[in-house]
C-alpha cells in the first residue's frame, strides 16, 4: 500500500502527521535537554532516556483519547509527552521542583498525569501491566467505555506479573493492550540471552491472546497495530498484544557504559533506523512537509524545550513542611 | 441482641457497603460458589452476582496490582487473600504500589482498597499457613492494619476500612471465624485509630493484639480470683494507632504486659514497648514492661508444639503473677 493510502485507511490527515512528527522530535529534544542538565548536575538521582524510541511513544498513544489510560515504565518521558502531560511540570518534577506533576516527591520514574489519563510511570518493571488490568477491569465494571495500554519493556515479559495479567485480562476480556517496547536490552540482559523464543509476541497465544510483532520504529505500522487493538478492545473483544521492536540509543540509565553491546550495532540503529528520520522521509516524500518545515519543528521545539527548562528553574524547592503531606488521602 | 459469629459479621459488613456503594467489588480465590475458603463470602455471589462477586485465578501477583489498579480509577476492591501467608507474593502491589502511589504522585492518586487477611495459628495449617506477619505492613507508610480481635469489631472496623480512601490491610484471625457475638443488625462503623478497653482494671495493664485480646480477657478473670485487677486495652488498629489510650492506661496501673501472636522479635508488641518507655508513661510504671510474643521458630504442626508457640492464656496469668511481683 502506498504512504498516501495508508495515511487514509489510518484516518490520518497532515495536521495529525505534522503534530505527530513534532511530538517525535519533542521527545527527543526532551530527553537531550535532560541529558544536559544532567551533566551540569541539575537533576540528581537517575533517569532513564528513550532517544531512539519516539515511534513507539507516539504512535501506540495517538489511537488514543483523554479518557483512554496508559500505564507506563521507568522509561516513560516519551509515553507522558504522547498522552499530552504537560512538559513544563515535567522538567520541573526532574529538576525536584513544587510546581513539578508529582510536587518534587517522584521524579523521573513517578510521573503521572490522571487528567490526560496517564496513571503512572513505574519503577518496578511490569508492575504496570496488573494496574492496567485495574484500570481496564474499571472501565468493564463501569462502562466506561476506555480502553488501557500497558507499556513495558521487553524485559518485563519475564516477569509472573507479565504472564498473570495476560491471562487475568484475558479470562475477563477486558479492554486492555499489552504494547511491549522491545528495545532488546533489559539493562544490560539481551533478549537473547534472557529468552529462549523467536519472538515475544508468541508468549500472547498462551493466554488466547491476540499477538503481533511490528516495527516499532516505523509509527505508521505502530499506529495501524494499536488502532486494530483499540478497536477489538471497544468491541468488548478483550486484549491485544503488540510487540514493537525499537532500540534505545543510550544506555539504560546515566551510569551505563554499554560494555554489552557494540557500538557497530548502536551505528546501525541510529543511521539506518532512527524513527524521526524514517517518519520525516516519508511525510517529505508525500508532500506533506518539506525540508524547511523540517527544520522549524526542531526550531519550535527546541524553544519549548528552552522554556520548560527557564520554568522549571524559576520554580521553587517543596517547602520542608509537604515532607509529611500526601502519604493518606 | 443478636449473637453471630465474626465470619458471619464480616459477610455483613462487605454485604451491607455493597447495597449501598456499587462501586464496591470483592474478588479473590474460590469466594464465589465456594465461599472462600474459610466460607466467609459464602451466598455473596447469589445476591451480587459474578461480577462484583469475581472469582480469580491463583495469581496474587495480578490481582493484588488488579485492585491496586481498579482503585486508582475509581473502585472500591475488597481483595480476599485466602491466607495471609500468601500475600507476600503480592508484597510489590501492596508495597510498592499501593502504599506509596499518593505520596509519589504528589497527592494525584487515592488507593481505596481493603486486602482482608486470615491469618494466624491454631489450625494445624503448619509454617506456610499459620503466621502473623501484620508488623510487616505497619513498617510501610501510606498503609493502614486493622485487626479485630472480635465479632462485633470486625463489622464496625471492616465497614470504616472499606470506606477508606486508603489501602487498609485487614488481619482476620482464622481461629476466630466462628467465634460468636453480640453484633447488632444495624449498620455501624468503628472508625480506624481508636482502640478498646476490654476489661477495666487498675494493677496492670495488658496491651493485646488479635487473639491474644481474648486470651488476655479469659487470663484476667482468672487473675481476679488472685486479687488482681487487669485492664485489657485492644488497640484494634495498629496503624493509625491509638497512643492515647495505651499511654493513659499505663499511667493508671504502672505496671504493663504487651501480648501478640506473633514473634516476638520484631512483632508489633516491640512498637508498643517502644511508644511507652519513649512516653511520659514510663515515669509512672512501678515494674519493667514485659512481653510475650511467638516463639523465634515457624509454625510447627504436631498440636503440642503448635500450642506452645504462641502465648496462652497460662503463659498471661504466669506472666502478670510474674510483674505483680516485680
Amino acid at each position: 500500500m502506498s504512504n498516501e493510502l495508508l495515511f487514509q485507511e489510518l484516518g490520518l490527515d497532515n495536521q495529525d502527521l505534522k503534530k505527530m512528527l513534532y511530538d517525535m522530535i519533542l521527545i527527543r529534544k526532551f530527553e537531550e535537554t535532560l541529558k544536559q542538565l544532567y551533566q551540569q548536575g541539575k537533576i540528581h538521582g537517575t533517569m532513564h532516556l528513550c532517544i531512539g524510541q519516539e515511534a513507539t511513544a507516539v504512535g501506540a498513544c495517538f489511537p488514543l483519547n483523554n479518557e483512554d489510560k496508559i500505564t507506563s515504565t521507568h522509561r516513560g518521558h516519551g509515553h507522558s509527552i504522547a498522552k499530552g502531560t504537560d512538559v513544563n511540570k515535567m522538567v520541573a518534577e526532574l529538576l525536584g521542583k513544587v510546581t513539578g506533576h508529582c510536587k518534587g516527591k517522584g521524579g523521573s520514574m513517578h510521573i503521572a498525569d490522571m487528567k490526560v489519563g496517564n496513571l503512572g510511570a513505574n519503577g518496578i518493571v511490569a508492575a504496570g501491566l496488573p494496574l492496567g488490568v485495574g484500570a481496564a477491569l474499571t472501565s468493564k465494571m463501569k462502562e466506561l467505555g476506555y480502553v488501557v495500554l500497558c507499556f513495558f519493556g521487553d524485559g518485563a515479559t519475564n516477569e509472573g506479573a507479565f504472564h498473570e495479567s495476560l491471562n487475568l485480562a484475558s479470562i475477563w476480556k477486558l479492554p486492555i493492550i499489552f504494547f511491549c517496547e522491545n528495545n532488546l536490552y533489559g539493562m544490560s540482559g539481551s533478549i537473547k540471552e534472557m529468552t529462549n523464543i523467536e519472538s515475544i509476541a508468541v508468549r500472547g497465544s498462551s493466554y488466547g491472546i491476540p499477538s503481533e510483532t511490528i516495527n516499532g520504529n516505523n509509527i505508521l505500522e505502530v499506529i495501524k497495530a494499536t488502532q486494530d487493538a483499540v478497536e477489538r478492545a471497544k468491541q468488548g473483544n478483550g486484549p491485544t498484544l503488540i510487540e514493537a521492536e525499537t532500540y534505545r540509543w543510550e544506555g539504560h540509565s546515566r551510569s551505563d557504559a554499554r560494555k554489552y553491546r557494540t557500538r557497530e550495532e548502536e551505528k546501525e540503529w541510529k543511521k539506518a533506523k532512527d524513527p524521526i528520520d524514517a517518519f520525516k522521509e516519508i511525510l517529505v516524500s508525500n508532500n506533506v512537509i518539506n525540508e524547511n518545515e523540517f527544520i522549524e519543528l526542531n526550531e519550535k521545539a527546541q524553544n519549548q524545550m528552552k522554556e520548560a527548562v527557564e520554568y522549571a528553574e524559576k520554580s521553587d524547592d517543596p517547602s520542608l513542611d509537604t515532607l509529611m503531606t500526601d502519604i493518606y488521602a | 441482641m443478636r449473637e453471630i459469629s465474626y465470619s458471619e459479621a464480616i459477610k455483613e459488613a462487605m454485604t451491607q457497603v455493597m447495597r449501598e456503594d456499587n462501586d464496591v467489588f470483592i474478588m479473590g480465590e474460590d469466594i464465589g460458589v465456594y465461599g472462600g475458603a474459610f466460607g466467609v463470602t459464602s451466598g455473596m455471589i447469589d445476591e451480587f452476582g459474578p461480577e462484583r462477586v469475581r472469582i480469580t485465578p491463583i495469581s496474587e501477583a495480578a490481582i493484588s496490582g488488579c485492585a491496586v489498579g481498579s482503585a486508582m480509577t475509581g473502585m472500591r476492591p475488597i481483595l480476599e487473600i485466602q491466607f495471609s501467608d500468601f500475600v507476600v507474593i503480592a508484597m510489590d502491589n501492596i508495597v510498592n504500589q499501593a502504599a506509596k502511589m499518593r505520596y509519589m504522585f504528589g497527592g494525584k492518586a487515592k488507593v481505596p482498597m481493603v486486602v482482608r487477611l486470615p491469618a494466624g495459628s491454631g489450625a494445624g495449617f503448619a509454617a506456610q499457613h499459620s503466621q502473623s506477619l501484620e508488623a510487616w505492613m505497619t513498617h510501610i507508610p501510606g498503609l493502614k492494619v486493622v485487626q479485630p480481635s472480635n465479632a462485633y469489631d470486625a463489622k464496625g472496623l471492616l465497614k470504616a476500612a472499606i470506606k477508606d480512601d486508603n489501602p487498609v490491610l485487614f488481619y482476620e484471625h482464622k481461629m476466630l471465624y466462628n467465634l460468636k457475638g453480640d453484633v447488632p443488625e444495624e449498620s455501624y462503623e468503628i472508625p480506624l485509630g481508636v482502640a478498646d478497653i476490654k476489661r477495666e482494671g487498675k494493677d496492670i495493664t495488658i496491651i493485646a493484639t488479635g487473639m491474644m485480646v481474648n486470651h488476655a480477657v479469659e487470663a484476667a478473670q482468672k487473675l481476679e480470683q488472685e486479687g488482681i485487677d487487669v485492664e485489657v486495652i485492644d488497640p484494634r488498629t495498629l496503624v493509625p494507632l491509638d497512643e492515647k489510650a495505651i499511654l493513659e492506661s499505663v499511667k493508671k496501673t504502672g505496671r504493663v504486659l504487651v501480648v501478640y501472636e506473633a514473634v516476638k522479635r520484631g512483632g508489633f508488641g516491640t512498637e508498643i514497648v517502644s511508644l511507652i518507655a519513649e512516653s511520659d508513661a514510663f515515669d509512672y510504671l512501678d515494674a519493667p514492661i514485659l512481653r510475650l510474643g511467638g516463639v523465634e521458630a515457624p509454625i510447627p504442626y504436631n498440636p503440642k508444639l503448635e500450642k506452645a508457640a504462641i502465648p496462652q492464656v497460662s503463659d498471661i496469668y504466669q506472666k502478670c503473677l510474674e510483674l505483680m511481683n516485680k
